[in-house]
């Protein structure tokens, strides 16, 4: 098989995995989990043997045009390159392990089958994406990802939650996908092709006329859908979706499609210091934000969007400052770890019965009960605090390396403004990242026991000592697969430049010793904090809705969701005291809990108009408009009665009407007779 | 003598008759009114073939066959009124309604039976 | 008859015949208008033989005098016999019934008013200068209408008698007793069997 056959079969192999299961998964149900699963492993297979052709040597471009489509002509292009092939590596492991995962997880749902045929759906799209060269056809798998996002966000859909989340990632991503749309036709309009090889050879030639505008309208839709400031709001509440979902869609890879489309266009973008100014910016708040509004998340998933949002903002950073390889590096790491961290913490929801910290909190014994999702949650959470030597220290030295690298005004075309913006924005998360992380880690596993009197019969039983209830074996398994890539992959820190740009990824020892100083300030501030608010869980019982642990993983998720703003009041945050981030922010959790108020300003912004002039439009057309309607069918109507009313039945009245008719009649005639007559 | 007072006098039985027929509710009484306008034209036939002079006497030939069918009518429409009293136990012409279309859910609920027990009280 | 002749005959200098047609007229009229009002069925009945029996006086002031044989024997004699009949089947009310006229009544009052005042409008607007000549031999008498009769119109009257018949069958099946189309003799009633029979006659 030639590279290109194997890339070809990369995407397609899912995809038609996808379509076999929604076809045959009602009538051959035994046949759905090896239809989801197989496919995906062949794909990441495959994409293994891909990387390892291309071999960081030069990109391999293939194209075919299957038939004339206007004046700018539309490939199905092949553009594969060391970037493409190391993420879709990573699109392909990720993608394999929560199929697996699923199947454990979701392993009593009816929906099963859909949801996998919609997950493999979903890895073909963004395999597709990953490999294609073409931005229309980015395009298809970029919308394809968007509506998949969708039906397995709302995968829940008898929860009020599942189903608005499902609504507003769809919503604001398009928002966003507009935008992009128009970006892609104007840089296909200076360019003359939608072939990327073609636009970045257009653009080093200086022929894009209009940098900026194509570079803001491109990063519109990689906002939307990398969940940057200030379309990130939807990442949050996607967290209605099952976990396995989290951890492929928004974590590992559809968040990275933005970021990673940003790396393909890098050049474009480079074209304009505004637009690289702006996306510095934009991904400085980004990170700050969301690393203050992680610290006050109850919801631990929700904790875990919210540190999505700022990573994704640290790549951002990076390509802010025109590394693109330090970008795509911390993409491949964040992915592993993070996709480690959302399935650990699907199996810490089943095993608590809750998605609560708060609850977590006052629950001894958790660590014990799941040995496996404690330590490699532990060492997950390490490496998203960047703590050597895990990979998480690697690929964000990478970024803060760049960032000081462009700061210094070393790098060529980067305005200096940039590389200031992201590096004391990344240094200032680098703290806050550590932060939560260790909150996290503090309150789910270091729970101190107390007799909550609403805790049901197993856990107690849990606490004196009988036998735990056993998790999924598929589900720790896979745990231990992406344990690997977290420990392991700042080692290949040494070997990546030559399949990105070449330029050095090892860490500086400046922003090293910086970094993980920081982030280890931060932790041991935490810790500190935590001593001292622990003491106050006791005397503050929390109550708590716990799921019955026999129930499958899926539907004690399901229930901790719909429950958790009926106990707690609010969907994302706890009235508990004894909660370190609450001391640690102050006067700010209020407003960090609710994400800074960014939905509140939509609501004002966009909801509401848009409700009002849906009110007006529906009085408009049940007032007005239906009133012609109405009106056209009751005038007739009327006018039926009352012509029947005429129609007694008496004949004496029928032949008088008559009579006098025809009398009326013959005056006339002899009214018009003499009339004419004289 | 002035032809206008024999049709002035059959202009005005009609008209008589034709109160007769539409304001009568017996159904027989309805029927005298024909006769009178039956007759109201027959004078006209027999005033205008008078003063005409037909040698054919159409007019009085036409007289005559009118009284014939006009007895004809008569005996028929006894019958018809005859046979509508025996199955109905009247002979008023504005209780025979059946023509009328019912209105409504409750006239049809209500006319739907109508028929059965008519027929069981003519049975 | 035509207008010379007329020339001299007004409406203020009645001829005698004009007199007794008018006197007989009112009589007639004012018994018709009785017949179509009282609130006795048998009266109006009763007061149908006056009218038909003015008409018949008014034939015979028109010289057609087997015209008015005629309806003096077939109206009075048996076609009111006949509704005598009819009113006595149906169990009509002897006395005065309240509800002798519809509720359309007044309708019917303004449409036969409005009719009669537009016809004598016509008629008279049509023929008030026409004279009828009276004079010379009869115009209706038996002979004549004898002769016309069967010399012009003998095919017409045989169709009559076939009409005639038609009619008789026709009664006679209407009245029949519904007795489920049962193969038995029909039972004929009184009327139905009484109705052609004066018709029979007559011819």
């Amino acid at each position: 098989m030639t590279l290109t056959t194997t890339a070809v079969l990369v995407p397609l192999l899912p995809f038609l995995g996808a379509v076999a299961g929604l076809l045959l998964g009602r009538r051959m149900p035994g046949f759905v989990r090896p239809l989801a699963v197989l496919p995906t492993l062949a794909a990441a297979a495959l994409t293994v043997t891909v990387a390892v052709g291309q071999g960081g040597g030069p990109a391999t471009d293939v194209a075919t045009r299957l038939t004339p489509t206007g004046s700018i002509p539309i490939d199905l292009a092949l553009h594969i390159d060391g970037f493409a092939a190391l993420i879709a590596v990573l699109v392909g492991v990720v993608a394999s392990c929560v199929q697996i995962y699923s199947t454990g997880y979701l392993r009593d749902d009816p929906r099963y089958p859909s949801y996998a045929a919609l997950v493999s759906l979903f890895t073909a799209a963004m395999l597709l994406v990953v490999y294609t060269g073409d931005l229309m056809v980015l395009l298809v798998g970029w919308e394809v990802m968007g509506i998949c996002s969708y039906f397995l966000v709302g995968h829940y859909w008898e929860t009020e939650t599942a189903r608005a989340a499902s609504l507003k990632a769809f919503l604001v991503t398009k928002l966003g996908d507009v935008p992009f749309l128009f970006g892609i036709f104007a840089l296909a309009a200076d360019t003359g092709t939608f072939r990327i090889t073609g636009i970045l050879g257009s653009v080093a030639n200086g022929g894009l006329d209009h940098p900026t505008l194509i570079a803001l309208l491109l990063l519109a839709g990689v906002a939307g859908k990398s969940a940057q400031f200030p379309l990130h709001t939807w990442l949050p509440d996607a967290m209605a979706g099952p976990t396995p979902v989290s951890a492929l869609i928004h974590a590992a890879t559809m968040v990275a499609a933005g970021i990673y489309v940003v790396a393909r266009l890098l050049p474009v973008f480079a074209a304009s210091a505004a637009a690289l100014i702006v996306m510095a910016v934009m991904a400085a708040i980004t990170m700050v934000g969301s690393g203050l509004a992680a610290l006050a998340q109850d919801d631990i998933k929700r904790v875990l969007a919210y540190s999505t949002v700022g990573q994704l903002g640290y790549m951002l950073g990076a390509l802010a400052v025109g590394d693109r390889g330090a970008a795509v590096f911390h993409l491949i790491s964040h992915g592993a770890f993070k996709a480690l961290l959302f399935l650990g913490a699907g199996v810490i929801i089943h095993a608590a019965g809750t998605n609560s910290l708060a609850a977590m909190s006052r629950m001894s014994g958790l660590a014990r009960r799941i040995p496996d999702a404690y330590w490699t949650v532990t060492v997950a959470l390490l490496a998203l605090a960047a703590i050597p030597p895990f990979a998480g220290f690697f690929s964000k030295e990478a970024v803060l390396g760049a960032a000081e690298h462009a700061a210094g005004g070393a790098a060529h075309g980067i305005p200096g403004a940039a590389g200031w913006t992201v590096l004391i924005s990344g240094l200032l998360t680098a703290l806050l990242t550590a932060a939560y992380a260790a909150r996290l880690w503090l309150l789910a596993f270091k729970g101190k026991g107390i007799e909550a009197p609403d805790l049901p019969q197993a856990l107690n039983s849990v606490r004196a000592g009988e036998t735990p209830i056993p998790q999924p074996v598929v589900m720790n398994a896979v745990l231990w697969v992406l344990f690997l890539p977290t420990v392991a992959l700042g080692l290949a820190a040494p070997l990546l430049p030559g399949w990105f740009d070449g330029r050095s990824l090892a860490p500086t020892l400046t922003t090293s010793v910086l970094g993980t100083g920081i982030a280890l300030v931060g932790g041991l501030v935490t810790y500190a904090t935590w001593r001292h608010t622990t003491a106050l869980a006791a005397r503050t019982p929390i109550g708590a809705v716990v799921v019955d642990p026999d129930a499958s993983p899926a539907v004690a998720e399901e229930t901790a969701m719909a429950t958790h703003a009926p106990v707690y009041g609010d969907v994302a945050g706890a009235a508990d005291p004894a909660d370190p981030g609450r001391l640690l922010l102050g006067p700010l959790h209020r407003h960090a809990a609710v994400g800074f108020h960014v939905d509140a300003v939509y609501s004002a912004l966009f909801v509401r108009p848009v409700r009002a002039a849906a009110t007006l439009v529906r009085f408009l057309d049940r007032e007005v408009v239906d009133t012609y309607v109405r009106g056209a069918g009751a005038a007739p109507r009327w006018l039926g009665a009352a012509v029947r009313r005429a129609q007694t039945g008496n004949v004496q009245t029928y032949l008088g009407a008559l009579l006098a008719g025809s009398l009326v009649l013959a005056i006339a005639a002899v009214l018009v007779a003499t009339g004419t007559g004289a | 003598m002035h032809l206008a007072y024999p049709a002035v006098l059959a202009v005005l039985l009609f008209c008589t008759g034709l109160y007769g027929v539409l304001a009568r509710r017996n159904a027989i009484l309805v029927l005298m009114s024909v006769e009178l306008m039956l007759n109201a034209v027959n004078l006209n036939l027999v005033a205008f073939d008078v003063w005409l002079r037909d040698t054919l006497h159409a007019g009085q030939a036409l007289t005559l066959f009118t009284i014939a069918i006009a007895a004809a009518e008569i005996g028929i429409g006894l019958a018809i009124v005859l046979l509508v009293y025996r199955n109905r136990g009247s002979s008023d012409i504005d209780r025979l309604r059946d023509l009328a279309e019912k209105t409504g859910e409750a006239d049809a609920a209500d006319g739907t039976p109508q028929p059965d027990t008519k027929a069981e009280a003519t049975a | 008859m035509t207008l010379a002749a007329t020339a001299g005959h007004g409406f203020l200098s009645p001829t005698g015949v004009e007199i007794a047609f008018v006197l007989v007229g009112i009589a007639t009229l004012g018994a018709a208008v009785i017949t179509v009002t009282t609130r006795q069925l048998v009266h109006a009945a009763l007061w149908l033989v006056v009218t038909l029996g003015g008409v018949a006086v008014a034939y015979l002031l028109l010289t057609a005098e087997f015209i008015a044989w005629v309806q003096v024997l077939i109206y009075v004699g048996s076609v009111v016999v006949l509704l005598l009949f009819g009113l006595m089947l149906t169990k009509a009310p002897i006395g005065r019934s309240p509800d002798a006229d519809s509720g359309n009544r007044w309708a019917a009052l303004a449409v036969a008013l409005a009719s009669a005042a537009s016809l004598v409008w016509v008629v008279v607007d049509a023929f008030r200068a026409t004279w009828i000549n009276l004079d010379g031999p009869a115009q209706g008498s038996t002979e004549v209408s004898g002769r016309s009769l069967f010399q012009y119109w003998v095919l017409p009257f045989e169709a009559l008698s076939v009409l005639l018949l038609a009619a008789l069958v026709g009664a006679i099946v209407l009245s029949r007793k519904a007795d489920g189309g049962k193969a038995s003799v029909a039972a004929l009633d009184n009327s139905a069997s009484r109705a052609p029979a004066p018709r029979e006659e007559q011819r």
